[in-house]
């Protein structure tokens, strides 16, 4: 109970993960807080990686995390340029009238 | 043992159900303040467990310019459930009792990892390293970014640049009537186009033609 070990941190890792997969699925309301459901997965991710590097003491989990970090934001900055363009000709972005592919 | 413990408990408590804060709350501003709490709290838990490093940059990157960067659309989209009322009605509007939670939880989170710092020592000695002990988790993680893996660091420097320039290409757009400077001409411009002899006549002036 006391001592924290790799399971603890893997065990924060999945919950983190599995509430961003519940915010992309039951997200009714707007692109954005699905944008940040992802940015939660890509967090738990990181938790993993730097978990097991501490734990196993190899240090490439923690250079990981850091091209997991690029990706992230180079991730962030397109998909809100993309938003904000979407909005500028839809004039909308909730979820439920995006439907131009018919999905 | 104990205070690491606890620490880390906090820590993740407190990650989690801003987690759920996150996808849950009605209003996306404070969506972008809860995720902004996750993101320092899991900070925290990095820098507790040894990897100061990336709980810095991940203080830098994650909450210094992508939070902010959500925020900012945020606000210009205008889709909280609030129209233009930010700083009006400071009664009705439900910014800033809630900014204040947010941030009086992050200034503990920061008072504990400053008081459970003297902590790490006995937790790294546990995970008993030549790399880790000898030197700080910087230098050993410059020590290798920058010799093993140097082509995937600039690859990654590659990526954001091609992300900067697409998020510039995508949101660029021409208007009308707004003047802009023409660096072609600007540039090729000649002597002979730009300076002109003008014959001045006694007692008369010159006009100049605009």
């Amino acid at each position: 109970m006391f001592e924290v070990s790799l399971g603890h941190y893997l065990t924060l890792g999945a919950i983190i993960f599995t509430i961003g997969v519940i915010g992309i699925f039951l997200n009714r309301k707007n692109v954005i807080v699905i944008l940040m459901s992802i940015e939660l997965i890509l967090l738990a991710v990181n938790i993993n990686l730097v978990s097991f590097s501490i734990f196993l003491q190899d240090l490439s989990g923690q250079i990981f995390t850091l091209f997991i970090l690029t990706v992230a934001a180079a991730e962030a900055a397109i998909g809100l340029a993309i938003i904000v363009v979407y909005y500028r000709n839809a004039g909308t972005i909730r979820v439920e009238e995006i439907e131009n592919l018919k999905g | 043992m104990l205070a690491h413990a606890i620490f880390f408990y906090f820590f993740s408590f407190v990650a989690i159900i801003s987690a759920i804060m996150v996808t849950a709350s009605k209003n996306t501003v404070h969506s972008v303040f809860f995720l902004i709490l996750d993101f320092i709290s899991i900070s925290c838990l990095f820098i507790m467990i040894g990897a100061e490093f990336l709980g810095m940059i991940m203080l830098i990157v994650y909450v210094g310019a992508v939070a902010v960067l959500f925020l900012f659309v945020v606000m210009m989209l205008n889709v909280a459930q609030q129209k233009n009322q930010w700083f009006k009605s400071s009664d009705t509007s439900t910014h800033i009792p809630i900014g204040l939670i947010v941030s009086l939880i992050i200034f503990c989170e920061l008072l504990i990892v400053i008081g459970g710092w003297k902590y790490k020592p006995d937790i790294i000695k546990n995970f008993s390293d030549s790399q880790i002990s000898n030197s700080t988790n910087t230098h050993t993680i410059g020590s290798v970014l920058y010799t093993e893996y140097i082509h995937l660091f600039q690859i990654s420097g590659m990526i954001l640049l091609v992300a900067m320039i697409g998020a510039i290409v995508l949101t660029f757009r021409k208007r009308e009537g707004v003047k802009r400077q023409n660096y072609f001409s600007q540039i090729s411009r000649e002597k002979n186009q730009g300076v002109e002899l003008v014959e001045v006549k006694s007692n008369e002036g010159v006009k100049i033609d605009v």
